[in-house]
Formats: structure tokens, sequence, C-alpha cells
């Protein structure tokens, strides 16, 4: 097809659809803090970022295996986003979007121009865990065992926070008091550290997406940054604040990015930003959004 | 009316030439070192070519002609517009004489046209297309380190010479990348190989398993790396993962520092071969040199980037020096081109009219994990390229400056 054999093309779009893993796990994060606190959440990048490094700390210092990590990554990451939360986001809810912006923007720089101080801009190089290493030769492509495994554990991370948000009882009590916090409250349901947990729960799956990178990339203080950008984009297409949308977007447009890295690979950095503008004039809410 | 009128003129010449006299502008030589502070070239350039510059300066003596020396930085962060204007409010407003480093061929080609038109210097180490000597040569720019010529004469044809003959790149979509692509394609085909196709890819990517399928598929024996930095490293490490070297293709990285290496660790990159003007275990003067390096940068060793702006602003400091004058930049320049090079890391040598530096280059094999010593033992010197075959001869560059 297009000149490219077949064979080719399905290498690629599988590819896509491992890259368009971890935009979806980076998206449901931000959709899920946006959807339940209404903060865009900036320093989603940086936490990301930091989750890959508490890896890289844990197997460098203290012989945690990538599996350790990918547990304990997200609990402490997370911890560090309830501290964030309690002391300065909750601050903010009463204002504009913003301020929030701002204060996490401003956040990630510190926390990226901190890690770029201290490890420098070439990053860490962290080992793919042994029992991942090698791979599969399809017949039309040698998958990495590794990468098979990033799709599949993302695919059961994103589904199940969907099914908890929009299945289960402690989810509907989260969409509740977005929809109503003083009602929900005055129904015996602490709101506050829901909100809190909440935005841990955000930060958590951000560093676990993270710990998930390190084996793919270096460990690299700039991770984040370059990343975060598109992943906005992907939010911005899906709805901001729709749980399902950011998770079909983000496996949607990393097969878009796939496709173009084969067809006319210069723009593979800038078709995101495309749809992205074409979705915004065509509908403004995003695909899976609901105007409000 | 008259006389006054000649009154004032006679005083505001005599006043001229006693300007005149005192030739160092602003009685301070003010070095700026414009480079990546942020980005994926700040471990090859960014503080450490600061601290090299600041080196040159304290071994000169902290004075030339008299005056003080300053060292100023800036980010340029790899974008030509960013980089123009800072150029321009350097040399301008702020007095800077000397802009040096200027890594990323695309703002280092743009500032190099900012510095000739404002009678400038541009002392390069970091930037590495050899257009910066050849069509885009300019009598206000000197081209210390390497280039591209350099770099395909080095790992490409030690390549093609081992049997690698049919190639194919993954190429940085920029000026760079492929001017080195240029480059090693001539070389290639010139010993008698084959380029089967190239895929050019964005600048700053983090994922490149897309492009090393397409080049798994080209079925080439060869994958020609020419892009750097944190490409480079990520292109290394996920070529790995794909299992390019057990399929039997092998890579060629065309542009990999030291830092790069130590970024990989020996596990991912030995056995890659690689062509540096510059390796801190070189001989006695280097070792010392670095050691001191290492001391004011954090442990690091210095690139052959940072090497390159310390040989670079140490002669510069020397014509200057001579000539009791900072402000003509191409007086400068011509001074330097003049008196031969000689300094610890790069030994004697001269600058060319197109303003190539001319000194050995190294031909280095990435050591195996086993054969390191220590820490930043990476490197076994496989063959010296002599100076005089090390860079592209002076009539193939179609350099302007050569034809009057």
């Amino acid at each position: 097809m297009f000149g490219i054999p077949p064979q080719a093309l399905f290498g690629q779009l599988l590819l896509g659809l491992i890259n368009g893993a971890f935009y979806a796990m980076l998206s449901l994060g931000l959709a899920v803090i946006f959807g339940l606190l209404n903060i865009i959440n900036f320093t989603h990048g940086a936490q990301y970022m930091l989750g890959a490094f508490v890896a890289w700390f844990l197997l460098q210092y203290g012989g945690v295996s990538y599996w350790g990590a990918l547990l304990l990554a997200p609990l402490v990451i997370g911890a560090f986003g309830i501290v964030l939360e309690r002391t300065m986001l909750r601050h903010l809810y009463q204002l504009d979007h913003l301020y929030g912006l701002l204060l996490t923007f401003g956040l990630a720089l510190i926390i990226q121009g901190l890690f770029r101080n201290q490890f420098g801009s070439s990053g860490q190089p962290y080992p793919i865990p042994p029992a991942l290493q090698g791979g599969q030769n399809l017949g039309f492509m040698f998958l990495p065992n590794y990468r098979a495994w990033v799709i599949v554990f993302s695919l059961v991370v994103c589904l199940t926070t969907w099914y908890v948000i929009e299945r289960t009882k402690l989810g509907s009590y989260l969409r509740a008091a977005t929809e109503n916090p003083t009602l929900v409250q005055a129904l015996g349901i602490n709101v506050p550290r829901m909100i809190t947990l909440t935005y841990g729960g955000g930060v958590g799956l951000a560093a676990l997406a993270g710990v998930l990178a390190a084996p793919i990339y270096q460990v690299n203080p700039l991770m984040g940054a370059d990343l975060i950008i598109v992943v906005f984009a992907v939010v911005v297409i899906g709805g901001l604040g729709s749980i399902l949308g950011s998770i079909i977007t983000g496996f949607t447009l990393g097969i878009v990015e796939g496709l173009t890295k084969v067809f006319y690979p210069e723009a593979s950095n800038t078709v995101i930003f495309v749809l992205m503008t074409i979705v915004l004039l065509l509908k403004p809410a995003g695909l899976f959004g609901r105007t409000q | 009316m008259r006389t006054q009128l000649l009154c004032i003129a006679t005083a505001v010449l005599a006043l001229a030439a006693g300007s005149a006299v005192a030739q160092i502008s602003g009685n301070v030589v003010k070095i700026g070192v414009l480079n990546d502070q942020s980005s994926l070239y700040a471990d090859i350039t960014g503080q450490g070519s600061v601290v090299a510059a600041r080196m040159a300066v304290e071994d000169f003596g902290g004075k030339v002609a008299g005056v003080p020396v300053e060292v100023v930085f800036a980010d340029h962060q790899n974008k030509p517009d960013v980089g123009t204007s800072l150029a321009r409010q350097w040399l301008e407003r702020d007095g800077v004489d000397v802009i040096v480093d200027v890594p990323t061929s695309s703002v280092a080609l743009a500032v190099n046209e900012v510095v000739r038109q404002l009678n400038g210097v541009l002392l390069n180490s970091g930037a590495a297309s050899a257009d910066l000597t050849g069509k885009a040569c300019s009598p206000n720019t000197v081209h210390w380190t390497y280039d591209t010529w350099a770099l395909a004469n080095g790992t490409g044809k030690a390549v093609v010479q081992s049997g690698g003959d049919t190639w194919f790149f993954l190429t940085s979509d920029y000026a760079f990348g492929h001017a080195l692509e240029r480059d090693v394609s001539n070389v290639v085909k010139a010993s008698g190989g084959k380029v089967l196709g190239a895929v050019r890819h964005p600048l700053n990517s983090a994922d490149f398993s897309s492009f090393l399928l397409q080049a798994q598929g080209s079925k080439a024996k060869i994958i020609g790396l020419a892009n750097a930095g944190g490409d480079t490293i990520n292109s290394i490490k996920q070529a790995a993962e794909f299992g390019i070297g057990t399929g039997g293709q092998k890579l060629a990285g065309l542009l990999v520092f030291v830092t790069d290496v130590h970024a990989l660790g020996l596990q991912a990159a030995q056995g890659l071969q690689l062509t540096e003007a510059f390796y801190w275990d070189l001989n006695d003067q280097t070792r010392a040199w670095s050691k001191r390096f290492a001391e004011k940068h954090g442990g690091k060793m210095p690139s052959m980037v940072q090497a390159g702006v310390y040989g670079a602003v140490l002669h510069y400091l020397k014509a200057v020096d001579q000539l009791k004058s900072d402000g003509d930049g191409k007086a400068v320049v011509a001074k330097m081109q003049e008196i031969p090079t000689n300094d610890p890391l790069f030994g004697q040598g001269t600058i060319r009219i197109d303003g190539r530096t001319i000194h050995p280059m190294y031909l280095f094999e990435v050591k195996a994990p086993h054969a390191s010593k220590g820490p930043w033992d990476y490197y076994q010197l496989l063959h010296t390229i002599p100076a005089a075959e090390a860079f592209r001869p002076l009539d193939q560059g179609e350099c302007p400056l050569v034809k009057q």
C-alpha cells in the first residue's frame, strides 16, 4: 500500500499503538485530575519524569528491581502529589483555571531545572528487567518483549481506572462531588479528602508511566517536558475531562503519529498539533467532550 | 565661525586618534559562550564549555594586552532565531568581542552571518556542518574542533573498509544531519559502497522504533546514525532493544561524544567505532588538563567540543595579545591564521584561510565493559588520522575566500 509493504505497515501500526499506550496513560491522569479537580496539571510531565527517576534511584542505591519500582514509585510520587495538593493546589480551586495552570507550570520548571542541574541532560541508563529481555519474531517485525508488556500493562491500567471511575460506587461519589460538592458533603462524605486522594491517584498514574518508560528511553530530566505538550494536545482532542475519550484518543493518536513516521517522517512531531487545530475548529469541546 | 569649526574638527580627529591607540574596546575583552544550556546538547557543550573558556582565560593569566578578560554565556535553545538575536545583542550592545562554541549547525550558520556582518569573531567548536568552512566560510570565523567531512572521513571510511558497504541513514532533519549524511554518502560511494536510503527524523525525538524498523527493512548492512546527543543515545539504546545487532546489521555512530557513551553505559555502547578530535586519556597533557576540568565540572570529563573551546579561546587570546586590539574581527582572525596553533590538547597546528583548524583526528572503538578500568575509561585508540588527511582539502570546499 502506498509503496510500503503491508508487513512493514503492520509493524508500524503496532509501534504506534505502543507509543499510544504512553499517551493514553498520561492523558488519563490529566483527564482524571481536570475532570474532578478542575486543575490543569502542568506538573504531570515532571511527575512522569520523577517516577522514572525514583525507579532509577531504587535500582541504583536500594537494589530494588523494576517490579518493586512499578509498585513503589507511584506510591512515593503519589504521596508527593498529595503534599502538593494539601499545601498549594487546594487554595486555587475557587479561582480561574489560569492560576492552577501557572502554579503547576512553575513547579514543573523548578523540578526539571533541579534535576537537570544535578543529573545533566543526557540522562541515566536503566536496563530492561531480565524477565522481559529479548523479543519475538512475528514474521512482519521483531517485537521486543518489553514493548509487548508495555501495551498489555497500560491497557489493563487504563481500563481499570475507567471502570473504577465510571462503574463503581467510589467513582460515582467522585463524579457527584465534582458536580455538587456541597450536596455530597451534606450526605456525609469527606469531599476534600476524596479530592486529595484523587490528585494523588492521578499523579501516581503519571509516575507509573514514568517507570514503564524508564527502560525504553533514558531516565532523563527532560523526558516529561518533551512529552507533556503532546499529551495536552491528546487531552484537548479527546475532550477535557473525558476519561474514555482520553484513552481512545491516546491510542489513536499514537497510531496516527506512527503512520506519519512512515509516510512523512519530517512531520511526525507536528501531526498531532495539526489534528488538534482541526478538531478545535470543528468540535471545540473535543471528540468526546460535552459542551457545557 | 570657520576657525571654530576647524577647531572642533581637529578636536574630534584628535579624540578619534586617541581612541585608536587604546584599541581594546571597552577596556575589557569579553568572551560570550553561546550554546545549548538546557536541552539535548547541554552535556556535550553547556556549562562545560563555559568552564573550558574560563580555564583558557586563567591559563593565559587572566589579562590580555593589559586589560581583564570576562566570560559570559547564554542559552540559544537550539533555535536559530534565538541564537542570532543573542549574538546581535552581544556584539552591538553588550560589548562582547568574540562568540564561542555555538553547537547546532542551523544556529551556527545563522550566527556566522551575523558575526560576519558586524565584524565580530566566531570561534566555533560545537557545530559540525562542514559548510561553515565551505560555501558559508567567513573571514570572521574559525572552525576549531571537528566537522562532518572529518567524521565521514574517519568513521565512514573505516566502516566501509571493514566490509560495511551498504548503508541506510537515520538522519536528524536539519542542517547538521543533512551535511553529515551528504559527506558520509560521498565517502561510502567513493569507497565502492552503496547507499540504500535514509529516513529523516525531527530534532530531539524520543522514540526511534519506527525509524529503526524502516532501517531494518532496508536490509542495509550498516545503519548510519547521522544525529547527535540525546537522539544518538536513544537510537543506540532502542536499536539494541529491537535486536538490530543480532540481526546481522551494524550501527555506525557518526557523531558520538564521550558524554554520550557515559550516558549509555558500556553495555549498550561497546564496539561502536567513532571519530573524535580529543579524548581525555590521549597523553599526559590531556590527562592533566582533563583532571583539572573534571574538578571544576562535577567530576565529568570534557567532551571534544569543550576541549575545543579551550584551545580556540587560548589561541584567540594569543592573537589579541600580539595585535593589542580586539575591535576588528577580521584582523583578529587573520592574526589567528598567521600564528601557528599550539596547546596541550590539540598539539601544534594551523588555521587555514577558510577558517578550518588543522590537527589530527582519532578513530576510537568503545571498550567492552570488562576491558574498562573504571568510570570514563571508555575508548581504545584504533588509528590516528594525521592532520594532513583529517580535513577536507582546501580546494574542495567551494569556499569563496580560497579562490581570491
